[in-house]
């Protein structure tokens, strides 16, 4: 089935849940480290972690701290009071025998998400509510034997569930996308996607167009990047709609994702789920969150997103611009430097630099340097200066990306620094006119045509290999003729 | 024995802890036949008791129980001794860290000398369900010393040490201290941690001293209490260092005497009349959400039963059955490690949380749960302090009731409510059976009031 043969008779809805590992320092409910990144197997671990009999768990105040901050830059409610319960299954990569998360009363309740798809257009998600849970192991199958790695258990999570609001994959990307960026702005996750800091969960359903009753959902779980999330949305969409339209019925089943085949295919049917036999956790009081501590946190709540996005829309520039910008939190901040350090012309400037070097569709790479904002100023200020030409800036800005060096350094390094002198550039004109070859062009701008001066233009930045600053040489050469 | 009695022997130089470890050693090999211990911990136990005498031959000051032997439950987890919980499943498993409640009374200079018997995973009132035998009782060896805590209470009352811990979810300090005729005393809920206990029940465990007068109970509870950072649980304050206020009116509970052995009634009467004829004024009350007691028992610790034990899966430590599956693993692995009471527990306790059955179960229960505390609360505004019996019977024999765990859930009847109310409650010797066997009264305080409920024990200690 097209997507186009999709479209024409039904439609799909799409619902998110996103899993965000919180940046504590220890875990939710034990003093073991929380950052194993690069940690041998079961060395950040402490007898909760590992399930002994007689432990205890004690909350994580910092991690309900984040939590809170989390829900609000999406807008949510956090109420006074929240519990944790208990949620049991057997798995080797659960110590406890049941995870720690909450139900009925969780620490974020509603909220929204506003997100842009690539067409300029926004769209609000409404948020259902987000909880605090731990974070279980990791199993590794090693042929005969399964291997268990507890590391990551215990890690804080919140689990934000979107209400079905979304109907298109590249909806689904694009909100996927804004709640990393609120996430990372907000500053209460690592969020390295590549080592599963935000997982994705997507429920897909599709119905004939006009029907009153969504259809029979799935859920593709444990997707790590935005194109994925797009892409197995769209496999999902395109698959029920195929099976309905063979007159089959949608199994409500888990499913998992191939990224190699990007294919989903089935887990865990409806049949299998399990009977998670909550209970409110006796161990662990119920959290209370004062209204002051809410406004503590409100004040200490990072720019947003939507806040650079209203600023920036007054730089009058475009919104992929604008979008390329937002989509890393370290290009957001350094932009907002920039504006304030040096005012509108080198920040509209170097936010063009910056879009033209990297596009917003990107999957977001770890490994985004440390800007310093003053060398892209200075670099900036040599183009004002007409000390650079506009190409040779974007060579040195692209060399800025990689190397800790000044601006100035690298134009004289690679010989780019323009010649404003006058008497210099004067003699190099001198030396093109006096050239039989250029001729031709003078007599053409002496009868009227204009044009032709670029000829002469090139001729001296080619003499002065690239050098010269080319409105300087063209107003030498008009005053020559 | 008492603790004042062995401390001051140590103290004053007729006997040093050594001396008095070894002979507790000594007592409890002896006592081997009523199977109360499950493990001596001989070797730390002599360590530390040499440790102990050279820095009290220095002059040092140790602690108020500097050289005093006890006897720990094998729930709890103590260095040098694996922590069983009286199951297969932890057979051998040999504990990372101390309990917390072991820590504080080391600090005072306890030797903890070896673990005793109980119910596996304290599921029971008559050590019965232990992995590894009954615990004979100390006064006829044909009938059980009660339970949980049976191996504790023996220990006491066969003399071996002046002190045991226990831990009272439901009554299991209380009824084997009845059953054994010494104290046994539940703290209010949260008065001492229950970090490095092996939880049975997390919202109605409390941990607890079994010893021969109110005095030691008093005081192992004093250092044992106190806020620790470790369970969230525990009291901000140590209510054990409150001043007593005069108990002056006494509340039988009509609902704690109905359905009693004829002769438990007329001990537990002739006990009223020694409280009237010191002048205290005695009143008779009614809590008819009692009768509620036992079902809503059987519905949340069940639950919070079969949650805790999840962890017991085979997988990072104790007992495991290889199999060919995962879930083959699972289940082998637990059908072993458990006993059949435990997997009644298990049963029932994922049977009231499952979908479709929680509300009709363990809501509904958690509701009346309040009505009890509520009315325990108007009942105390009238009395000080509520008596009653502790078990309807006194300690019956071996194999009577194993056919029939109804009949073993009923006797405890008058000991659960306290427990869900998280009240401190005590079991003080009175009057026994004319064949001897002992007879324990509860008194159940306020919330918090532990220090009143002990003043009250001690006046009727040894009087009726």
């Amino acid at each position: 089935m097209t997507l186009d043969e999709f479209h024409n008779r039904y439609i799909v809805t799409i619902g998110i849940e996103c899993h965000v590992q919180l940046k504590t320092a220890t875990k939710l409910f034990s003093g073991a480290d929380n950052d194993a990144r690069g940690a041998e197997p079961n060395t950040k671990i402490s007898p909760i972690c590992f399930g002994f009999p007689g432990v205890l768990p004690v909350l994580n105040r910092e991690a309900v701290h984040l939590a809170v901050r989390a829900g609000l830059a999406m807008k949510a409610t956090i109420p006074r009071l929240s519990r944790f319960e208990r949620k049991h299954y057997f798995y080797p990569d659960l110590p406890l025998g049941y995870q720690i998360t909450q139900l009925a009363e969780p620490v974020i309740v509603g909220g929204t998400v506003e997100t842009r798809t690539p067409d300029g257009i926004a769209h609000i998600v409404r948020l259902h509510h987000a909880h605090l849970e731990s974070d279980a192991g990791k199993l590794t199958h090693a042929g005969e034997r399964s291997l268990v790695d507890l590391n990551r258990a215990g890690t804080p999570l919140i689990e934000i569930v979107s209400e079905p609001d979304m109907h298109a994959p590249a909806e689904a990307k694009a909100y996927a996308k804004t709640l990393y960026q609120l996430m990372t702005y907000a500053d209460v996750t690592y969020g390295d996607l590549y080592h599963g800091n935000m997982r994705f969960d997507v429920n897909v359903s599709v119905a004939l167009k006009g029907a009153s009753e969504l259809g029979i959902r799935t859920e593709t779980k444990n997707l790590n990047s935005f194109r994925s999330v797009e892409k197995a949305a769209e496999y999902e969409m395109l698959r029920q709609a195929e099976l309905l339209d063979a007159g089959e019925s949608i199994r409500q089943e888990t499913r998992g994702w191939n990224e190699a085949k990007q294919q989903t295919f089935t887990q865990r049917s409806k049949e299998d789920a399990h009977d998670y036999r909550y209970f409110p956790d006796p161990d662990i009081p119920p959290v209370i969150i004062e209204p002051a501590e809410i406004e503590a946190i409100c004040h200490e709540l990072p720019k947003m997103p939507g806040q650079y996005r209203t600023e920036w829309e007054e730089l009058k520039l475009d919104s992929s611009v604008i979008e390329t910008l937002l989509s890393h939190k370290e290009f957001a901040e350094l932009i907002a430097v920039i504006l304030e350090r040096a005012g509108r012309e080198h920040a509209i400037r170097i936010a063009h630099w910056f879009a033209s070097s990297f596009s917003s569709s990107d999957d977001i790479s770890p490994e985004i340097g440390n800007f310093e904002a003053d060398k892209f100023i200075e670099l900036s200020e040599m183009v004002s200066a007409d000390e650079l030409s506009s190409s040779a800036a974007k060579e040195i800005f692209t060399e800025l990306l990689s190397r800790d060096i000044s601006p100035r350094v690298v134009a004289e390094e690679k010989n780019l620094l323009q010649v404003s002198d006058v008497a210099a550039i004067a003699e190099v004109v001198e030396k093109v006119l006096a050239d039989p070859a250029s001729h031709k062009a003078v007599d053409d701008i002496r009868s009227g045509n204009d044009k032709a001066i670029g000829y002469l233009v090139g001729q001296v930045m080619k003499l002065s290999q690239g050098k010269a600053n080319p409105a300087l040489a063209q107003k030498l050469i008009r005053e020559k003729i | 024995m008492t603790i004042t009695e062995v401390r001051d022997r140590i103290r004053s130089g007729n006997s040093t802890a050594r001396a008095e470890v070894e002979a507790a050693i000594e007592r409890a090999e002896k006592a081997v036949s009523y199977n109360a211990l499950l493990s001596i911990t001989k070797d730390r136990a002599l360590v530390r008791a040499d440790a102990i005498d050279i820095r009290l031959r220095s002059g040092e000051d140790i602690g108020e129980l500097a050289g005093v032997p006890f006897i720990a439950k094998d729930n709890m987890l103590v260095f040098g001794t694996p922590t069983t919980a009286a199951s297969k499943i932890l057979e051998n498993f040999e504990a990372p860290f101390q309990a917390e409640c072991i820590e504080r009374l080391e600090a005072a200079g306890a030797i903890c000398i070896g673990k005793a018997n109980l119910d596996a995973f304290a599921h029971g009132g008559s050590t019965e369900n232990s992995a590894f035998g009954v615990t004979k009782n100390p006064v006829d060896a044909t009938r059980v010393a009660g339970g949980s805590s049976g191996g504790s209470a023996a220990s006491v009352a066969l003399g071996i040490v002046p002190f045991a811990l226990g831990s009272d979810t439901g009554g299991s300090i209380r009824e084997p201290a009845s059953f054994c005729g010494v104290v046994g005393f539940k703290p209010t809920y949260g008065t001492v941690s229950r970090y490095g206990v092996v939880a049975m029940a997390s919202s109605t465990d409390v941990i607890g001293p079994i010893t021969s007068t109110v005095d030691d109970a008093m005081l192992v509870t004093k250092i044992m209490a106190g806020k620790d950072e470790k369970d969230v649980t525990t009291l901000p304050e140590n209510t054990m260092l409150r001043p007593a206020k005069a108990v002056k009116t006494y509340g039988i509970v009509k609902e704690w005497l109905e359905g009693v052995d004829s002769e438990v009634k007329i001990a537990t009467e002739k006990a009223i009349e020694a409280i009237r004829a010191q002048g205290h004024e005695v009143r008779e009350v009614s809590l008819p959400t009692l009768h509620y007691a036992l079902a809503v028992y059987y519905v949340v610790v069940p639950a919070e039963v079969a949650s805790n034990l999840a962890r017991y899966d085979g997988i990072r430590y104790g007992q495991r059955v290889e199999a060919a599956s995962l879930s083959d693993l699972y289940t082998d692995t637990r059908h072993a490690g458990f006993m059949p009471e435990n997997k009644r527990r298990i049963l029932i306790g994922n049977y009231v949380l499952s979908s479709g059955y929680y509300d009709a179960y363990y809501k509904q229960a958690a509701k009346v749960r309040t009505r009890i505390i509520e009315e325990f609360e108007k009942a105390f505004e009238q009395c000080d302090v509520l008596i009653g019996a502790v078990s309807p019977v006194p300690a019956f024999t071996i194999g009577e009731r194993t056919d029939d765990p109804l009949q073993m859930y009923l006797a405890d009847v008058m000991t659960v409510p306290a427990s869900l109310a998280g009240l401190p409650a005590i079991s003080v010797p009175i009057t026994p059976t004319r064949a001897g066997l002992p007879i324990g009264l509860q008194i159940v305080g306020r919330r918090m009031a532990d220090v009143d409920v002990l003043m009250a024990a001690r006046d009727i200690e040894g009087v009726s």
